[in-house]
């Protein structure tokens, strides 16, 4: 795997950053430390404060997975920062359910709802 | 309706403790349930739970070892699946793992593996050195596929 392939595709929209995972599965023990390297940096190297992480592409996800999301959550948070998860499939939104981290993370519907009033 | 002897299948392997390995056996094992066409909620839970088992058996139970291997036993019928796995490490004791949904450990961002598996599994049972888990999945009725999970 090249180590620049982009596991997410990040926009602009307004000043809010919306990154959209780019891989159905996130599963992957190489692909979960890739893809959380890549989400980290958009704090830790580019300051972003207002972030989207889009889970339209996401079919599965791990426990590992869960971990970089919450260390993700702790980042934006020590900057201040605001981050929200959209657009996330109902089996995938049950992991979250279970594991009570739907009341951690800030859950919306779609895109259009997470970038409502931010 | 395939006959019966076709639905049915046992297989048992032996893996490196490499996770490109387990994927493979992953793969393999859902193949096994889509062939039989599982539910997809069954099948969604199911790959999530052989991620977390082998995942758990490769890297915590073998350390990544090189010289330790992962048993891997599978019975599939039009009904159930069973899948034990079995790592060559110490074992560890399955109660002293923290609750990760207590408040203390929800920002932690490590232990959530075997609550995911008790919760899509119909069935998970660890040996008491707790070096081999087996997880049982019976197939759900049909209804249960527009069951709960769409609402807020």
């Amino acid at each position: 795997m090249a180590a620049g392939t982009r596991r997410i595709e990040v926009d602009e929209v307004n000043d809010v950053t919306v990154a959209k995972f780019t891989d159905k599965k996130i599963l992957d023990e190489s692909n979960i430390q890739l893809i959380g390297n890549q989400l980290f940096s958009l704090v830790d190297e580019d300051r972003r404060m207002k972030i989207v992480l889009d889970f339209s592409n996401v079919e599965y996800l791990s426990s590992a997975a869960l971990g970089k999301l919450i260390t993700m959550d702790k980042k934006v948070k020590g900057i201040s920062g605001k981050l929200r998860f959209c657009s996330i499939r109902s089996d995938i939104l049950e992991v979250f359910k279970i594991t009570r981290l739907d009341k951690l993370f800030q859950i919306k519907e779609n895109r259009e709802k997470a970038l409502e009033g931010f | 309706m395939p006959p019966l002897a076709i639905m049915v299948e046992d297989f048992e392997v032996w893996i490196p403790s490499d996770t490109a390995a387990g994927q493979q056996v992953q793969e393999r094992i859902i193949g096994l349930l889509e062939q039989r066409q599982f539910p997809d909620r069954d099948v969604f839970g199911m790959r999530l739970a052989l991620e977390e088992a082998l995942v758990n058996a490769i890297k915590h139970g073998n350390q990544m070892d090189p010289e330790k291997s992962v048993r891997i036993n599978c019975h599939v019928d039009q009904d159930m699946i069973r899948v034990e796995i079995e790592d060559q490490g110490e074992g560890f004791v399955v109660e002293d793992v923290p609750d990760p949904t207590s408040e203390e450990n929800l920002e932690r961002p490590c232990g959530r593996g075997i609550m995911l598996m008790r919760a899509f599994m119909s069935l998970i049972e660890y040996n008491d050195l707790g070096n081999k888990v087996t997880l049982e999945k019976r197939r759900s009725p049909p209804e249960d596929e527009s069951a709960p999970g769409s609402d807020d």
